[in-house]
């Protein structure tokens, strides 16, 4: 072999680089393997730093998740408890926020309010993207009659306005938490198998997943570790954005009565609360109704960053 | 030369892909016969090149091969038993041993893998040795392929093209397999890379004993590497050869017409032959030329070539194989 490309010279750089990296071989691999799973990453969170409206967003959604974990040691109040002689109070330094017809500390219950959205926004998306994820890998992978059929399928779902779809699934199951998620999470699927089979069928004909089959590699394998990698991007950009969709459904739904149950306190309950004393008491509605805004506000704009980030092309 | 030579044989292989159309209820709007009865075998030891225009199917000959699409009909017979009849189990033995080197090293090398996690998947597939020793085998890939081994953490994309065609076929040798399709694995690159390339490959074809199926439409490459040479024009194996013969010799029409299309590096000789140009484009697969596919561009053609189909017959007298696929095999044009 007279081979022109000499190995040698391409040693000399690499090992000043990654001379510390091999220390052993198993550790090496094992690096590796970590390296695989990040490196996408790293470079979009090198991409997403630089977005200032983004970084806005993940700090909104860094807030929310350190405002509902420690609620009990920020919130000033308990949420539900009731003082009478104090209903119905403007804002104030001793309520931040104002307080209810029955006296509870707004600010209180705003706080403890993130806690039902974000729940609902994680859990129901979560629900969602099992699904369409599920769905989307069948009917893109395999096609045919699969693909038709759950494709019609998601299409009845598109027809379908959200919040009615909501309303239906949770008379029919009835009122709870639980059934929110699982609402929410049936009602959202359909978008995520859809990307998700449009980048399957994308990938699938690649030719590193050509090479994967030819080595005999299984479908499953094939799934999870040739085409899952390549096509999680657009998941992750929809996941986030539509984790502000599921927590505008779940305010609607608990405005409208069908959601989240008194006293717990939550955002689109307080709203529909708030809706008699607007004239006198517009306190009551102006801060869950702000709480809503910010926090879908801040997951839309870190999703959109995270789509710029994955795909740094499209933005130029 | 006896049948225990034969690695690979091919039988009156056909693959036509059905376009379909419409909503729900579809309905065939015509075929693309891709491959269309093609026969031909390839000894233990050589290379045989498959050549021709893109279209032609080339590739889809190798994909059928390996069970990458189903054949319409057919036979592959791989040391004897066929591809097409094999149960799940034995076609993924038979994966061990037959491989397939890409035309584009861009696309086929994931790009969320590093070098190391692409070559040590075969292993990992067939479950051959474990994680260490795995590991030490990728490595020791990566050098025969001239590759640093220190680079098994870095991804396909801090790699040239030349380089990543090195991991592509460090990712074939990885099974040590028999007989490896090479489907156009060089056109991708620069020119001086390919030569890097078919040297490495031509070393590792000593070093492994390997056979190989080389695909390619540039005529120079594969009169460099190969023992044997078909020549395909749309979907039928027009002229099979030594490869000598052919490039001294072509009997088809159209490998004279391919032939005169490679450069001769020497301006005096260039300026002197008499070129011949192939007139209009290759026809539509879907709706081929009746008799001869290439009458409608063959300059020789007469009314027998429209009406009825040449068949693959020998001219060669002295022994070995030369065939073609024309009624007026040799006569110049």
């Amino acid at each position: 072999m007279d081979d022109i490309e000499n190995p040698k010279k391409v040693n000399i750089d690499s090992s000043v680089e990654e001379g510390e990296v091999s220390i052993g071989l198993a550790q090496d691999f094992f690096m590796g393997r970590k390296y695989a799973k990040t490196s996408l990453y790293k470079d979009a969170w090198k991409r997403l730093k630089r977005n200032k409206l983004a970084m806005l967003g993940l700090a909104i959604v860094i807030f929310l998740i350190v405002l509902a974990i420690f609620a009990p040691f920020i919130a000033p109040y308990d949420p539900i408890d009731r003082v009478k002689e104090d209903s119905m109070l403007g804002p104030s330094g001793t309520y931040w926020f104002g307080t209810d017809v029955l006296g509870r500390d707004i600010l209180s219950r705003v706080i403890y309010g993130s806690r039902i959205s974000l729940e609902v926004g994680v859990i129901a998306v979560g629900i969602s993207v099992l699904i369409g994820l599920v769905l989307g890998a069948i009917s893109g992978y395999f096609g045919g009659v699969s693909d038709a059929v759950i494709m019609r399928i998601a299409d009845i779902f598109f027809a379908f306005p959200y919040i009615l779809g909501a309303i239906a699934i949770m008379t029919v199951l009835g009122q709870g938490i639980l059934n929110i998620f699982i609402a929410i999470g049936l009602l959202g699927w359909a978008s995520f198998a859809r990307i998700f089979r449009g980048s399957i069928l994308s990938i699938k004909n690649k030719e590193y997943v050509e090479a994967a089959r030819a080595l005999g590699a299984s479908n499953y394998r094939i799934i999870t570790r040739h085409i899952f990698p390549n096509s999680f991007a657009p998941i992750i950009v929809y996941a986030t954005m539509n984790v502000g969709t599921a927590i505008i459904v779940e305010a609607a739904l608990s405005f409208l009565g069908i959601g989240v149950q008194p006293p717990t306190p939550a955002w689109g309950k307080m709203l529909s609360e708030s809706l008699d004393y607007i004239d006198i008491a517009p306190w009551m509605m102006v801060f869950p109704g702000l709480a809503i805004m910010i926090t879908v506000l801040g997951f839309v704009l870190l999703g959109d960053g995270l789509r710029d980030a994955f795909d740094p092309k499209m933005k130029q | 030369m006896t049948d225990n030579n034969k690695l690979l044989e091919v039988k009156n292989l056909k693959k036509y892909f059905n376009l379909r159309g419409g909503f729900l209820f579809q309905k065939s709007q015509g075929t693309v016969k891709a491959v269309d009865d093609i026969s031909f075998f390839i000894r233990k030891g050589e290379t045989f090149g498959l050549v021709g225009e893109s279209g032609c199917g080339k590739s889809t000959t190798s994909r059928v091969i390996l069970k990458l699409t189903a054949p319409t009909s057919g036979h592959a017979y791989y040391k004897g038993e066929d591809i097409f009849k094999m149960n799940n189990h034995e076609l993924f033995k038979m994966r061990r041993e037959i491989q397939i080197i890409f035309q584009d090293p861009y696309a086929s090398l994931s790009p969320r893998m590093t070098v190391g996690d692409i070559i040590s998947e075969p292993l990992e597939i067939h479950r051959i040795s474990d994680k260490k020793s795995r590991i030490s085998k990728v490595k020791e890939l990566l050098k025969t392929v001239g590759l640093n081994p220190e680079h098994i953490n870095r991804y396909p994309h801090e790699f040239s093209g030349g380089q990543r065609q090195r991991i592509g076929i460090a990712r074939a040798l990885a099974l040590t397999p028999k007989l490896i399709l090479c489907d156009e694995p060089v056109s991708a690159l620069d020119v001086s890379v390919q030569a890097q390339i078919l040297n490495l490959m031509n070393g590792l074809q000593k070093e492994f004993d390997l056979t190989y199926l080389f695909i390619a439409h540039d005529l120079s490459v594969v009169k460099h590497v190969s023992n044997r040479v078909a020549v395909m024009y749309l979907g039928k194996i027009v002229e099979v050869a030594n490869s000598e013969d052919l490039y001294k010799s072509p009997l088809h029409p159209y490998t004279m017409g391919l032939l005169s299309a490679v450069p001769i590096p020497d301006p005096e000789a260039e300026k002197q032959r008499k070129r011949i140009i192939l007139e209009g484009d290759v026809p539509s697969p879907i709706d081929p030329p009746s008799g001869c596919r290439f009458h409608p561009r063959c300059p020789n053609a007469q009314e027998i070539c429209s009406k009825s189909e040449p068949e693959l017959k020998n001219y060669d007298l002295s022994g070995n194989e030369h065939l073609a696929a024309c009624f007026f095999a040799g006569k110049p044009i």
